[in-house]
């Protein structure tokens, strides 16, 4: 089990470093979709089918997808002149630890609030469904919500657009 | 209703489909190298050079103007006059070409060499299959290969042939019956000079 | 099920069973430890060989086909009736030159056709083509199925933009909005099967359908949610293989040949039977989820083995998609994106509504009716109005008039 979580976790770290570090932004995409893809086997690895098939179907179907036309659509693949780096890179920099920290103390905490369990829990698919339509409705429902919500919005700004030239 | 147009397209092609088996008329396919259909007259590919008689060396009726070799658009003939001369088809004396090429891999197949030859020395063939595995050497035809007995011209275009013959033999009628006339004006006038008497006394 | 004698007897159980028995013969020949993994490789192994092998009877079996749709012959010169023309054009294309525009970026150009044809070959993984013949019972299969759906889309992309050639960006990026478009359709139209069965695992469904009233069988395709939903699945499913009548990212007279105008060669081959490769498994999954699997189409027929029913049940999908092929002329980008979106998506959403009803009603003749008069006339007026409104109406021509 470890040897394989290692390539995978190396995998998915390489892809992240790629996203950040190459120069052409249809690269970092294409880098960010293999980060992702890796997670995704992770999940796998974890026997987590659902999640694991979700985040391909999500994140590489639709998240990369919409990634890359955001880049073709509004800047293009060239390169800017003036360097990939920000001025603000400072201030990124600062931001991005901050999540690291918050992320790395809630997993740590999280070690000690559940209790440890020696059987891996067998979560199927089924039971998955139940506990969305059941337990967390509410937050399902919230969700479904905002989701409607930004459909809309994004219809009426694509209206809006069609009407202006006319 | 939505869908019915395509419902009735997709029989229409089903009606293609299985027809195609049991009826050969709707099989337009012609087996190419198999099957052949004749080539309609008016057809044309290439040029080539008409000559008469049995021998093409003799029998060649361009008389090496130059005319098409300027016309030619893509400018792929190529033409070099003789020195001496040979009789033509009236047996009046004539250059002919001591070479004659045309590029087929420039040739335009236009037609234009033939509208512009005074002497309808040079006719469009019908001839297709022209592969071959030189492609410089192998489609620049020289004098010998381009030309072609009056008779295969009859055998691919056999009304505009027809016309040819016909307005060449009124030409050469027509010299003939000048020539004829000449001499016998010239026949007339030398009796009249050798016979001075014979004559006064007929016209009397 | 009525077993017939013909069920029962062992000669056809054994055909039935035949390639399991085989890969279980061979099996046995290795050590205990390595038979789970080896019994997978040989099911890989069965699965490239089968399907390119089908391919290429498709290639052949579809020109002739729209040869005679066409009126015309097809090819008959290589071989019997022209039957080894896919030896040809293999050959053909692994000896020509593989060109990489100058340009390009070679490695994203090179890696697009193993990603679609490696992602493409995945979804074959959970297709059950045979009684105990699937080569992972995944709990989830459904899921994966679509998962590598979704991947196909991004070696499209990569392909069209790393060839820096405008068609290739342009037919890349058509591609992907309509294999986006289409992949809602897809999903939500299998949704409603997944309600019925209550399972996202493939051979549950079919074992679902895999009974008989009298001699028909229980298929989806029978019931009135299961026809309309079989229908936008058959819709989505063209749409998604990018096949005519939706084939406007390959739209020759625009495109050149889309996203894969810049591969030549073997490259080309690979996203030539990606294409195919992806018409049979999403042929695959249209049969399971709706056409009864590898079950047979009367139960008097059950002794016929349950793979020939499988892969008679695709063939025949894929006539059905050459058929439409040499049928149906090419839509325009709007009226496919209109037609996905106010017409194909809101049928399947109410599909899905039909299909709770339908379920929640119990059995009896009612939900038949209601289920019915709701789809028949939800067709019916959204025909009408989108006939009516003026993306779908008589196209007018300002010029050519
Ligand atoms: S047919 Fe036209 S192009 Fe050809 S040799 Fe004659 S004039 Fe030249
Ligand atoms: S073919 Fe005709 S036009 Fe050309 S050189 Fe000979 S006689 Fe003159």
């Amino acid at each position: 089990m470890n040897a394989v979580f290692y390539i995978l976790a190396a995998l998915t770290l390489a892809g992240g470093l790629a996203t950040v570090l190459l120069k052409q932004l249809v690269h970092c995409a294409l880098a960010v979709t293999v980060a992702f893809a890796g997670l995704a086997l992770l999940f796998l690895q974890l026997d987590a089918q659902f999640a694991g098939f979700a985040q391909i179907l999500v994140y590489i179907g639709a998240v990369a997808i919409l990634i890359v036309f955001a880049i073709l659509l509004t800047r293009g693949s060239e390169l800017p002149k003036d360097g990939v780096f920000s001025k603000t890179w400072f201030l990124g920099l600062v931001i991005a630890a901050a999540v690291f920290a918050v992320l790395g103390w809630a997993v740590l905490a999280s070690v000690s609030a559940v209790p440890q369990q020696n059987a891996v829990p067998s979560v199927t698919v089924r039971d998955i469904g139940i506990a969305l339509v059941g337990r967390y409705v509410l937050p399902l429902e919230i969700v479904a919500l905002l989701l409607t919500a930004a459909t809309i919005g994004a219809v009426i700004v694509a209206m809006h657009e069609k009407e202006r030239p006319r | 209703m939505l869908g019915d147009g395509i419902l009735k397209g997709m029989a229409e092609t089903a009606r293609n489909f299985f027809g195609s088996f049991v009826s050969d008329e709707r099989l337009t396919t012609v087996e190419y190298p198999e099957q052949r259909i004749p080539t309609v007259e008016a057809a044309r590919v290439f040029p080539f050079l008409v000559y008469d008689g049995a021998n093409w060396e003799a029998g060649m009726r361009c008389v090496a103007c130059q005319i098409c070799e300027k016309e030619c658009p893509p400018k792929c003939i190529y033409i070099e006059k003789s020195a001496d001369k040979k009789p033509d088809f009236v047996g009046k004396q004539q250059f002919y070409p001591t070479r004659f090429d045309i590029d087929v891999s420039v040739c335009m197949s236009c037609q234009i060499c033939v509208e512009v030859c005074p002497f309808e020395a040079i006719k469009m063939d019908t001839q297709f299959e022209l592969a071959t595995e030189d492609r410089f050497g192998g489609l620049l035809y020289d004098r010998k290969e381009l030309s072609r007995s009056n008779e295969y011209y009859h055998s691919i275009h056999p009304t505009e042939a027809g016309e040819v013959d016909a307005r060449l033999a009124e030409e050469k009628a027509k010299v003939e019956a000048r020539a004829k006339a000449a001499a016998e004006a010239a026949a007339a006038k030398a009796a009249a000079a050798a016979n001075p008497t014979q004559l006064a006394g007929g016209g009397s | 099920m009525i077993a017939t004698p013909e069920a029962t007897n062992p000669f056809f159980v054994n055909l039935d069973q035949i390639f399991v028995f085989l890969s279980n013969w061979l099996v046995g020949f290795l050590p205990a430890v390595l038979r789970p993994v080896a019994g997978v490789v040989l099911g890989v192994v069965a699965i490239v060989c089968v399907f390119p092998g089908l391919f290429a009877l498709t290639t052949v079996f579809e020109r002739k086909g729209l040869g005679r749709i066409q009126n015309r012959i097809g090819p008959n010169r290589v071989g019997p009736y022209g039957l080894f023309q896919p030896v040809a054009d293999g050959i053909k294309s692994l000896t020509k030159e593989d060109i990489v525009p100058l340009r390009a970026n070679a490695v994203v150009h090179f890696l697009a056709p193993l990603v679609l044809v490696v992602t493409v070959f995945m979804g074959f993984a959970v297709l059950p083509m045979g009684r105990n013949m699937v080569l992972v019972d995944m709990d989830a299969g459904l899921l994966f199925f679509f998962a590598m759906g979704a991947a196909t889309e991004l070696s499209v992309f990569m392909a069209g933009w790393s060839s820096r050639n405008k068609y290739s960006l342009l037919g890349a990026m058509r591609a992907v909005a309509q294999m986006i478009s289409y992949e809602v359709v897809l999903l939500l139209s299998s949704v409603a099967v997944v309600m019925i069965t209550g399972s996202l695992s493939l051979p549950k469904i079919v074992a679902a359908q895999n009974q008989y009233t009298g001699v028909f069988p229980h298929w989806y395709i029978f019931t009135p949610w299961g026809l309309a939903g079989f229908l936008m699945y058959a819709i989505a499913a063209t749409a998604e293989t990018n096949r005519s009548p939706f084939d406007l990212p390959e739209g020759e007279s625009e495109l050149v040949a889309g996203y894969h105008t810049e591969y030549s060669g073997f490259k080309f081959a690979l996203f030539f039977l990606g294409e195919y490769l992806a018409m049979f498994s999403i042929s695959g999954l249209g049969t399971t989820l709706f056409l009864g699997g590898w079950s047979a189409p009367f139960s008097f027929l059950v002794w016929v083995p349950s793979w020939f029913w499988f892969f008679g049940k695709v063939m025949l999908s894929i006539f059905v998609f050459i058929w439409m092929r040499g049928t149906l002329p090419r839509l325009r980008q709007d009226q496919l994106m209109n037609f996905a979106w106010k017409f194909v998506l809101p049928f399947t959403l109410l599909n899905l509504l039909v299909t709770a009803l339908w379920r929640f009603m119990g059995e009896g003749w009612a939900r038949w009716m209601v289920c019915t008069v709701i789809l028949v006339a939800a067709y019916v007026v959204m025909g009408r109005v989108e006939m009516r409104s003026e993306h779908f109406g008589r196209r007018s021509y300002r010029y050519a008039e």
